[in-house]
Protein backbone atom coordinates (compact mmCIF):
# COMPACT_ATOMS: atom_id res chain seq x y z
CA UNK A 1 0.00 0.00 0.00
CA UNK A 2 1.37 3.01 -1.12
CA UNK A 3 1.90 5.77 1.98
CA UNK A 4 -1.17 8.60 2.16
CA UNK A 5 0.26 11.88 0.26
CA UNK A 6 1.09 14.46 2.65
CA UNK A 7 0.07 17.63 2.27
CA UNK A 8 2.35 20.15 1.78
CA UNK A 9 1.50 24.08 2.44
CA UNK A 10 3.10 25.86 -0.60
CA UNK A 11 1.48 23.01 -2.54
CA UNK A 12 -0.95 24.58 -4.71
CA UNK A 13 -2.91 21.50 -5.32
CA UNK A 14 -3.01 21.42 -1.02
CA UNK A 15 -4.63 24.90 -1.20
CA UNK A 16 -7.21 23.82 -3.96
CA UNK A 17 -8.03 20.48 -1.29
CA UNK A 18 -8.24 22.84 1.35
CA UNK A 19 -11.16 25.08 -0.47
CA UNK A 20 -12.82 21.82 -0.87
CA UNK A 21 -12.26 20.43 2.17
CA UNK A 22 -14.40 24.15 3.09
CA UNK A 23 -16.89 23.87 0.62
CA UNK A 24 -18.06 20.33 1.87
CA UNK A 25 -18.09 20.96 5.23
CA UNK A 26 -20.48 23.67 4.52
CA UNK A 27 -22.24 21.68 2.10
CA UNK A 28 -25.96 19.95 3.44
CA UNK A 29 -26.17 17.92 0.26
CA UNK A 30 -23.75 16.35 -1.73
CA UNK A 31 -21.37 18.74 -4.11
CA UNK A 32 -20.67 17.75 -7.39
CA UNK A 33 -17.53 18.31 -9.41
CA UNK A 34 -19.39 20.51 -11.12
CA UNK A 35 -20.29 23.13 -8.08
CA UNK A 36 -16.94 22.55 -6.77
CA UNK A 37 -15.17 23.53 -9.92
CA UNK A 38 -17.64 26.73 -9.58
CA UNK A 39 -17.12 27.76 -6.40
CA UNK A 40 -13.43 27.10 -6.39
CA UNK A 41 -12.60 28.40 -9.48
CA UNK A 42 -10.78 25.70 -10.66
CA UNK A 43 -10.61 23.23 -13.45
CA UNK A 44 -12.31 19.83 -13.65
CA UNK A 45 -9.23 17.83 -13.55
CA UNK A 46 -7.78 20.07 -10.84
CA UNK A 47 -10.55 19.20 -8.64
CA UNK A 48 -10.99 15.59 -8.88
CA UNK A 49 -6.96 15.27 -8.29
CA UNK A 50 -7.61 17.07 -4.97
CA UNK A 51 -10.87 14.97 -4.71
CA UNK A 52 -8.41 12.15 -4.67
CA UNK A 53 -6.09 13.78 -2.03
CA UNK A 54 -8.94 14.14 0.14
CA UNK A 55 -10.45 10.85 -0.23
CA UNK A 56 -7.32 9.12 0.89
CA UNK A 57 -7.11 11.23 3.94
CA UNK A 58 -10.51 10.96 5.07
CA UNK A 59 -10.33 7.30 4.13
CA UNK A 60 -12.83 4.83 6.33
CA UNK A 61 -10.75 4.64 9.69
CA UNK A 62 -8.48 7.22 9.44
CA UNK A 63 -10.43 10.24 10.97
CA UNK A 64 -13.85 10.15 12.27
CA UNK A 65 -14.90 11.77 8.98
CA UNK A 66 -15.16 9.91 5.67
CA UNK A 67 -15.36 11.63 2.02
CA UNK A 68 -17.31 9.99 0.33
CA UNK A 69 -18.86 10.09 -3.64
CA UNK A 70 -22.59 9.49 -3.42
CA UNK A 71 -25.57 10.74 -5.09
CA UNK A 72 -23.79 11.99 -7.95
CA UNK A 73 -21.10 13.95 -5.25
CA UNK A 74 -18.84 14.47 -2.80
CA UNK A 75 -20.03 14.81 0.99
CA UNK A 76 -18.96 14.44 4.15
CA UNK A 77 -20.11 11.62 6.84
CA UNK A 78 -19.83 10.05 10.00
CA UNK A 79 -17.04 6.84 9.96
CA UNK A 80 -18.84 3.79 10.76
CA UNK A 81 -16.58 3.65 14.00
CA UNK A 82 -18.99 6.63 15.44
CA UNK A 83 -22.22 5.34 14.28
CA UNK A 84 -23.49 4.01 17.96
CA UNK A 85 -22.88 7.22 19.59
CA UNK A 86 -24.33 9.23 16.46
CA UNK A 87 -26.99 7.24 16.61
CA UNK A 88 -27.77 8.29 20.74
CA UNK A 89 -27.80 11.76 19.21
CA UNK A 90 -29.23 12.02 15.99
CA UNK A 91 -31.98 9.96 13.97
CA UNK A 92 -31.22 8.75 10.47
CA UNK A 93 -33.29 9.91 7.76
CA UNK A 94 -34.97 6.37 7.37
CA UNK A 95 -35.15 5.63 11.26
CA UNK A 96 -38.00 3.16 11.26
CA UNK A 97 -38.12 0.49 8.78
CA UNK A 98 -39.56 1.00 5.31
CA UNK A 99 -42.83 -1.66 4.90
CA UNK A 100 -42.63 -4.27 2.17
CA UNK A 101 -45.26 -2.46 -0.30
CA UNK A 102 -42.64 0.63 0.66
CA UNK A 103 -40.03 -1.40 -0.76
CA UNK A 104 -41.28 -2.82 -3.74
CA UNK A 105 -42.69 0.92 -4.98
CA UNK A 106 -39.01 2.27 -4.01
CA UNK A 107 -37.70 -0.79 -6.13
CA UNK A 108 -40.08 0.13 -9.18
CA UNK A 109 -39.84 3.83 -8.73
CA UNK A 110 -35.58 3.60 -8.28
CA UNK A 111 -35.64 1.39 -11.36
CA UNK A 112 -38.68 2.73 -13.73
CA UNK A 113 -39.11 5.84 -12.77
CA UNK A 114 -39.92 8.70 -13.27
CA UNK A 115 -43.47 6.28 -13.49
CA UNK A 116 -46.90 7.04 -12.46
CA UNK A 117 -48.92 5.59 -9.15
CA UNK A 118 -51.59 3.73 -11.74
CA UNK A 119 -47.93 2.37 -13.54
CA UNK A 120 -46.67 1.23 -10.24
CA UNK A 121 -50.19 -0.50 -9.35
CA UNK A 122 -49.96 -2.04 -12.37
CA UNK A 123 -46.85 -4.22 -11.66
CA UNK A 124 -47.32 -4.58 -8.49
CA UNK A 125 -51.32 -5.50 -8.47
CA UNK A 126 -52.21 -3.34 -5.59
CA UNK A 127 -53.01 0.60 -5.66
CA UNK A 128 -49.78 1.98 -4.15
CA UNK A 129 -51.32 5.13 -3.44
CA UNK A 130 -50.66 4.70 0.68
CA UNK A 131 -47.00 3.44 -0.24
CA UNK A 132 -46.34 6.40 -2.05
CA UNK A 133 -47.02 8.41 0.36
CA UNK A 134 -44.98 7.32 2.67
CA UNK A 135 -41.86 7.45 0.84
CA UNK A 136 -42.47 10.51 -0.34
CA UNK A 137 -42.81 11.85 3.39
CA UNK A 138 -39.64 10.25 3.85
CA UNK A 139 -38.15 11.90 1.08
CA UNK A 140 -37.21 8.76 -0.62
CA UNK A 141 -39.01 9.81 -3.59
CA UNK A 142 -40.23 12.91 -5.28
CA UNK A 143 -42.77 14.11 -8.16
CA UNK A 144 -40.72 14.92 -11.35
CA UNK A 145 -43.23 16.36 -13.60
CA UNK A 146 -46.17 15.03 -14.91
CA UNK A 147 -46.89 12.27 -17.79
CA UNK A 148 -48.69 13.33 -21.12
CA UNK A 149 -51.80 12.00 -22.36
CA UNK A 150 -52.69 8.37 -21.72
CA UNK A 151 -52.45 8.55 -18.09
CA UNK A 152 -54.60 11.55 -17.57
CA UNK A 153 -51.44 13.38 -16.59
CA UNK A 154 -51.24 11.55 -13.67
CA UNK A 155 -47.55 12.56 -11.33
CA UNK A 156 -44.73 11.03 -11.95
CA UNK A 157 -42.53 10.04 -9.49
CA UNK A 158 -38.44 9.64 -9.30
CA UNK A 159 -36.42 8.44 -6.35
CA UNK A 160 -34.24 11.73 -4.54
CA UNK A 161 -30.29 12.30 -3.74
CA UNK A 162 -31.76 11.56 -0.20
CA UNK A 163 -32.50 7.58 -1.57
CA UNK A 164 -29.03 7.41 -2.88
CA UNK A 165 -27.41 8.44 0.36
CA UNK A 166 -29.43 6.55 2.88
CA UNK A 167 -28.50 3.62 0.54
CA UNK A 168 -25.16 4.49 -0.23
CA UNK A 169 -25.48 4.71 -3.87
CA UNK A 170 -23.03 6.73 -6.02
CA UNK A 171 -25.88 6.85 -8.79
CA UNK A 172 -28.77 4.82 -10.02
CA UNK A 173 -26.19 3.06 -11.88
CA UNK A 174 -24.75 1.42 -8.81
CA UNK A 175 -28.43 -0.84 -8.49
CA UNK A 176 -28.40 -4.67 -9.53
CA UNK A 177 -29.02 -5.12 -13.00
CA UNK A 178 -32.65 -6.03 -13.52
CA UNK A 179 -32.00 -8.48 -16.04
CA UNK A 180 -30.04 -10.48 -13.54
CA UNK A 181 -33.00 -10.71 -10.86
CA UNK A 182 -36.09 -12.90 -11.00
CA UNK A 183 -34.34 -15.34 -12.51
CA UNK A 184 -37.18 -18.14 -12.23
CA UNK A 185 -39.16 -16.37 -14.80
CA UNK A 186 -39.02 -19.13 -17.06
CA UNK A 187 -39.95 -21.68 -14.79
CA UNK A 188 -43.42 -18.95 -14.45
CA UNK A 189 -43.80 -19.40 -17.97
CA UNK A 190 -43.21 -22.77 -18.29
CA UNK A 191 -46.19 -23.22 -15.99
CA UNK A 192 -48.51 -20.97 -17.42
CA UNK A 193 -48.31 -22.50 -20.46
CA UNK A 194 -48.45 -25.74 -19.00
CA UNK A 195 -51.85 -24.18 -18.08
CA UNK A 196 -52.73 -22.62 -20.91
CA UNK A 197 -52.74 -26.06 -22.65
CA UNK A 198 -55.15 -27.51 -20.18
CA UNK A 199 -57.71 -25.06 -21.00
CA UNK A 200 -57.70 -25.72 -25.04
CA UNK A 201 -57.41 -29.24 -24.75
CA UNK B 1 -64.14 -21.05 12.90
CA UNK B 2 -66.92 -18.38 12.00
CA UNK B 3 -64.64 -17.10 8.78
CA UNK B 4 -66.77 -13.66 8.96
CA UNK B 5 -65.12 -13.12 12.62
CA UNK B 6 -61.53 -13.67 11.31
CA UNK B 7 -59.63 -10.59 12.68
CA UNK B 8 -57.53 -8.91 10.02
CA UNK B 9 -54.75 -6.55 9.91
CA UNK B 10 -53.83 -4.99 6.53
CA UNK B 11 -52.08 -2.02 5.95
CA UNK B 12 -55.16 -0.60 4.62
CA UNK B 13 -57.85 -2.71 6.83
CA UNK B 14 -57.97 -3.47 10.42
CA UNK B 15 -60.47 -5.54 11.59
CA UNK B 16 -63.18 -8.33 11.41
CA UNK B 17 -63.54 -9.80 7.58
CA UNK B 18 -67.21 -9.04 7.38
CA UNK B 19 -66.78 -5.59 7.97
CA UNK B 20 -64.11 -5.47 5.15
CA UNK B 21 -66.36 -7.00 3.03
CA UNK B 22 -69.03 -4.91 4.07
CA UNK B 23 -66.85 -2.04 3.52
CA UNK B 24 -65.62 -2.94 -0.58
CA UNK B 25 -69.22 -3.82 -1.17
CA UNK B 26 -70.51 -0.25 -0.26
CA UNK B 27 -67.65 1.18 -1.68
CA UNK B 28 -65.76 2.64 1.02
CA UNK B 29 -63.05 0.40 1.03
CA UNK B 30 -61.13 0.75 -2.15
CA UNK B 31 -60.19 -2.79 -3.04
CA UNK B 32 -57.23 -2.00 -5.13
CA UNK B 33 -55.46 -1.35 -1.50
CA UNK B 34 -56.25 -4.55 0.32
CA UNK B 35 -53.74 -7.15 0.29
CA UNK B 36 -55.78 -10.27 -0.75
CA UNK B 37 -52.97 -12.25 -0.03
CA UNK B 38 -52.77 -10.78 3.47
CA UNK B 39 -56.13 -12.19 4.61
CA UNK B 40 -55.65 -15.61 3.13
CA UNK B 41 -52.19 -15.85 5.06
CA UNK B 42 -54.49 -14.56 8.22
CA UNK B 43 -56.59 -17.44 7.99
CA UNK B 44 -54.59 -19.72 6.95
CA UNK B 45 -52.75 -18.61 10.46
CA UNK B 46 -56.13 -19.21 12.48
CA UNK B 47 -56.47 -22.75 11.01
CA UNK B 48 -53.44 -23.82 11.51
CA UNK B 49 -53.66 -22.67 15.58
CA UNK B 50 -56.73 -24.84 15.83
CA UNK B 51 -54.72 -27.91 14.14
CA UNK B 52 -58.33 -29.38 12.66
CA UNK B 53 -59.15 -28.77 9.13
CA UNK B 54 -63.02 -26.99 9.65
CA UNK B 55 -63.96 -27.67 6.02
CA UNK B 56 -67.22 -25.54 6.18
CA UNK B 57 -64.92 -22.50 6.91
CA UNK B 58 -62.50 -23.29 4.45
CA UNK B 59 -65.13 -23.66 2.10
CA UNK B 60 -66.59 -20.40 2.86
CA UNK B 61 -63.85 -18.37 3.21
CA UNK B 62 -62.45 -19.96 -0.80
CA UNK B 63 -66.21 -18.41 -2.04
CA UNK B 64 -65.49 -15.39 -0.03
CA UNK B 65 -61.86 -14.70 -1.31
CA UNK B 66 -62.43 -15.87 -4.84
CA UNK B 67 -65.23 -13.48 -4.94
CA UNK B 68 -63.19 -10.50 -3.71
CA UNK B 69 -59.83 -11.76 -6.18
CA UNK B 70 -62.53 -11.10 -8.69
CA UNK B 71 -63.95 -8.25 -7.69
CA UNK B 72 -60.29 -6.76 -7.54
CA UNK B 73 -59.16 -7.92 -10.81
CA UNK B 74 -61.86 -6.22 -12.70
CA UNK B 75 -61.30 -3.17 -10.85
CA UNK B 76 -57.11 -3.82 -11.23
CA UNK B 77 -57.63 -4.00 -14.68
CA UNK B 78 -60.99 -2.54 -16.29
CA UNK B 79 -59.28 -2.01 -20.11
CA UNK B 80 -57.36 -5.15 -20.10
CA UNK B 81 -59.96 -7.72 -19.35
CA UNK B 82 -61.13 -7.27 -23.27
CA UNK B 83 -57.51 -7.01 -24.58
CA UNK B 84 -56.42 -10.09 -22.38
CA UNK B 85 -59.84 -11.93 -23.38
CA UNK B 86 -58.73 -11.39 -27.04
CA UNK B 87 -55.50 -12.99 -26.80
CA UNK B 88 -54.93 -16.88 -27.83
CA UNK B 89 -54.54 -18.71 -24.24
CA UNK B 90 -50.94 -18.79 -25.31
CA UNK B 91 -50.28 -15.40 -26.00
CA UNK B 92 -51.97 -14.75 -22.72
CA UNK B 93 -49.74 -16.83 -20.72
CA UNK B 94 -46.96 -15.22 -22.47
CA UNK B 95 -48.39 -11.86 -21.41
CA UNK B 96 -49.20 -13.01 -17.77
CA UNK B 97 -45.80 -14.97 -17.58
CA UNK B 98 -44.62 -11.36 -18.78
CA UNK B 99 -46.28 -9.35 -15.93
CA UNK B 100 -45.35 -12.14 -13.38
CA UNK B 101 -41.63 -12.00 -14.29
CA UNK B 102 -41.51 -8.27 -14.35
CA UNK B 103 -43.12 -8.41 -10.44
CA UNK B 104 -41.06 -11.19 -9.61
CA UNK B 105 -37.50 -8.39 -10.62
CA UNK B 106 -39.26 -6.24 -8.76
CA UNK B 107 -40.07 -8.04 -5.75
CA UNK B 108 -36.21 -8.77 -5.81
CA UNK B 109 -34.98 -5.65 -6.29
CA UNK B 110 -37.11 -4.45 -3.25
CA UNK B 111 -35.47 -7.47 -1.43
CA UNK B 112 -31.62 -6.05 -2.31
CA UNK B 113 -32.99 -2.53 -1.13
CA UNK B 114 -33.50 -4.08 1.79
CA UNK B 115 -30.81 -5.64 2.31
CA UNK B 116 -28.80 -2.75 1.59
CA UNK B 117 -30.68 -0.36 3.58
CA UNK B 118 -29.60 -2.92 7.18
CA UNK B 119 -26.28 -2.73 5.61
CA UNK B 120 -26.19 0.98 5.58
CA UNK B 121 -28.05 1.53 8.95
CA UNK B 122 -24.68 3.12 10.39
CA UNK B 123 -24.60 5.54 7.56
CA UNK B 124 -24.21 9.51 9.36
CA UNK B 125 -24.36 12.37 7.41
CA UNK B 126 -25.79 16.39 7.50
CA UNK B 127 -28.91 16.79 6.18
CA UNK B 128 -30.37 20.01 5.65
CA UNK B 129 -32.58 22.08 3.17
CA UNK B 130 -30.83 22.67 -0.66
CA UNK B 131 -27.88 24.89 0.03
CA UNK B 132 -26.10 26.63 -2.84
CA UNK B 133 -25.95 29.76 -4.90
CA UNK B 134 -27.91 32.79 -3.41
CA UNK B 135 -30.93 33.63 -4.88
CA UNK B 136 -31.43 35.62 -7.90
CA UNK B 137 -32.06 39.19 -6.75
CA UNK B 138 -35.73 40.04 -7.81
CA UNK B 139 -36.31 43.16 -10.19
CA UNK B 140 -38.96 45.46 -10.05
CA UNK B 141 -40.18 47.47 -12.48
CA UNK B 142 -40.10 50.89 -12.12
CA UNK B 143 -43.05 51.76 -10.32
CA UNK B 144 -45.64 55.05 -10.40
CA UNK B 145 -46.27 56.47 -7.11
CA UNK B 146 -49.36 57.60 -7.89
CA UNK B 147 -50.56 53.96 -7.91
CA UNK B 148 -49.53 53.06 -4.47
CA UNK B 149 -51.41 56.78 -3.74
CA UNK B 150 -54.11 55.73 -5.45
CA UNK B 151 -54.19 51.97 -3.44
CA UNK B 152 -54.20 53.66 -0.17
CA UNK B 153 -57.11 55.88 -1.69
CA UNK B 154 -59.15 53.57 -1.74
CA UNK B 155 -58.67 52.00 1.84
CA UNK B 156 -59.02 55.46 2.77
CA UNK B 157 -62.49 55.94 1.83
CA UNK B 158 -64.92 55.31 4.29
CA UNK B 159 -67.18 52.19 3.64
CA UNK B 160 -70.81 52.27 2.72
CA UNK B 161 -73.15 52.01 6.19
CA UNK B 162 -74.44 48.66 6.19
CA UNK B 163 -78.32 48.65 6.81
CA UNK B 164 -79.93 46.86 9.42
CA UNK B 165 -83.49 47.38 8.31
CA UNK B 166 -83.90 43.72 8.23
CA UNK B 167 -83.75 42.82 11.84
CA UNK B 168 -86.06 45.24 12.74
CA UNK B 169 -89.07 42.89 12.25
CA UNK B 170 -90.82 43.03 15.10
CA UNK B 171 -93.27 40.49 16.02
CA UNK B 172 -96.22 41.01 18.55
CA UNK B 173 -96.12 38.23 21.54
CA UNK B 174 -98.17 35.24 20.37
CA UNK B 175 -99.44 35.40 24.56
CA UNK B 176 -100.84 38.62 23.36
CA UNK B 177 -103.62 36.60 20.90
CA UNK B 178 -103.75 33.61 23.22
CA UNK B 179 -104.82 35.98 26.06
CA UNK B 180 -107.43 37.87 23.00
CA UNK B 181 -108.76 34.64 21.84
CA UNK B 182 -109.57 33.08 24.98
CA UNK B 183 -111.11 36.10 26.36
CA UNK B 184 -113.41 35.90 23.11
CA UNK B 185 -113.93 32.65 23.45
CA UNK B 186 -115.38 33.05 27.21
CA UNK B 187 -117.72 35.48 25.93
CA UNK B 188 -118.89 33.66 22.85
CA UNK B 189 -118.59 29.78 21.76
CA UNK B 190 -117.53 30.71 18.43
CA UNK B 191 -115.77 33.17 16.34
CA UNK B 192 -114.99 34.37 12.46
CA UNK B 193 -111.04 34.19 12.59
CA UNK B 194 -110.60 36.07 9.58
CA UNK B 195 -113.18 38.88 10.93
CA UNK B 196 -111.17 39.13 14.07
CA UNK B 197 -107.93 39.98 11.76
CA UNK B 198 -109.67 42.17 9.77
CA UNK B 199 -107.01 45.25 9.68
CA UNK B 200 -104.43 44.00 10.89
CA UNK B 201 -100.95 43.64 9.61
CA UNK B 202 -99.89 40.82 7.62
CA UNK B 203 -97.26 40.18 10.54
CA UNK B 204 -100.06 40.35 12.85
CA UNK B 205 -101.76 38.10 11.24
CA UNK B 206 -99.27 35.41 10.98
CA UNK B 207 -98.51 35.54 14.65
CA UNK B 208 -102.46 35.36 14.95
CA UNK B 209 -102.33 32.45 13.01
CA UNK B 210 -100.12 30.59 15.49
CA UNK B 211 -102.18 31.49 18.48
CA UNK B 212 -104.66 29.74 16.67
CA UNK B 213 -102.76 26.90 16.28
CA UNK B 214 -101.35 26.57 20.09
CA UNK B 215 -104.69 27.19 21.30
CA UNK B 216 -106.08 24.15 19.02
CA UNK B 217 -102.60 22.11 20.42
CA UNK B 218 -103.91 22.60 23.88
CA UNK B 219 -107.08 21.19 22.68
CA UNK B 220 -108.95 24.37 24.22
CA UNK B 221 -110.58 24.85 20.87
CA UNK B 222 -111.66 23.44 17.32
CA UNK B 223 -110.98 25.08 14.21
CA UNK B 224 -113.10 24.53 10.89
CA UNK B 225 -112.93 25.34 7.33
CA UNK B 226 -115.37 24.31 4.74
CA UNK B 227 -112.89 24.57 2.00
CA UNK B 228 -109.24 25.81 1.08
CA UNK B 229 -109.74 29.97 1.88
CA UNK B 230 -112.60 29.75 3.26
CA UNK B 231 -113.51 31.50 6.36
CA UNK B 232 -112.28 29.89 9.56
CA UNK B 233 -114.40 28.79 12.19
CA UNK B 234 -113.12 28.40 15.63
CA UNK B 235 -115.59 26.97 18.31
CA UNK B 236 -114.65 26.87 22.18
CA UNK B 237 -113.91 22.88 23.40
CA UNK B 238 -116.60 22.00 25.65
CA UNK B 239 -114.38 21.40 28.33
CA UNK B 240 -113.12 23.70 31.63
CA UNK B 241 -111.04 26.91 29.85
CA UNK B 242 -110.53 27.95 33.97
CA UNK B 243 -107.91 24.65 33.58
CA UNK B 244 -105.75 26.10 31.36
CA UNK B 245 -102.04 25.57 30.78
CA UNK B 246 -99.79 27.70 30.15
CA UNK B 247 -98.81 27.75 26.46
CA UNK B 248 -95.73 25.84 25.67
CA UNK B 249 -93.71 28.36 23.61
CA UNK B 250 -93.48 32.35 23.05
CA UNK B 251 -92.31 33.36 19.46
CA UNK B 252 -89.47 35.43 20.56
CA UNK B 253 -89.42 39.17 19.49
CA UNK B 254 -86.80 39.06 17.07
Amino acid sequence: MEPPLRLVVANPLDRLARTIEALLVVASAPLSVEELCAAAEEDAERVETALRLLSERYGEGRTGIVLEQVAGGWAFRASRDAAEACARLFERPVQRGVSQAGMETLAIVAYLGPCTRPEIARIRGVAADSAVAGLVERGLIAEAGRADGAEGGAVRYRTTPLFERVFGLESLSQLPRLEDLGDDADQIRERLHAVAEQRTA
Amino acid sequence: MIVRELELDLDAFEGPFDLLLTLVLKEELDLAEVDVAGIVLGFVERLAERDELDLEACGEFLVLVAALLELKARGLFPDEEAELADLEPEEAAEELARRLAEYRRMKEAAAWLAERLVGERDRFFRLGPAPLAPEPERRLAAQDPEALAGALRLLATAPPTVSLAHMELRFPPVAQFLERFRALLRRRATFDFDHELAGMSRREQAVAFLALLELRRANQITINQAAPFAPIRVSRQERDLTNERTPAWNLRSA
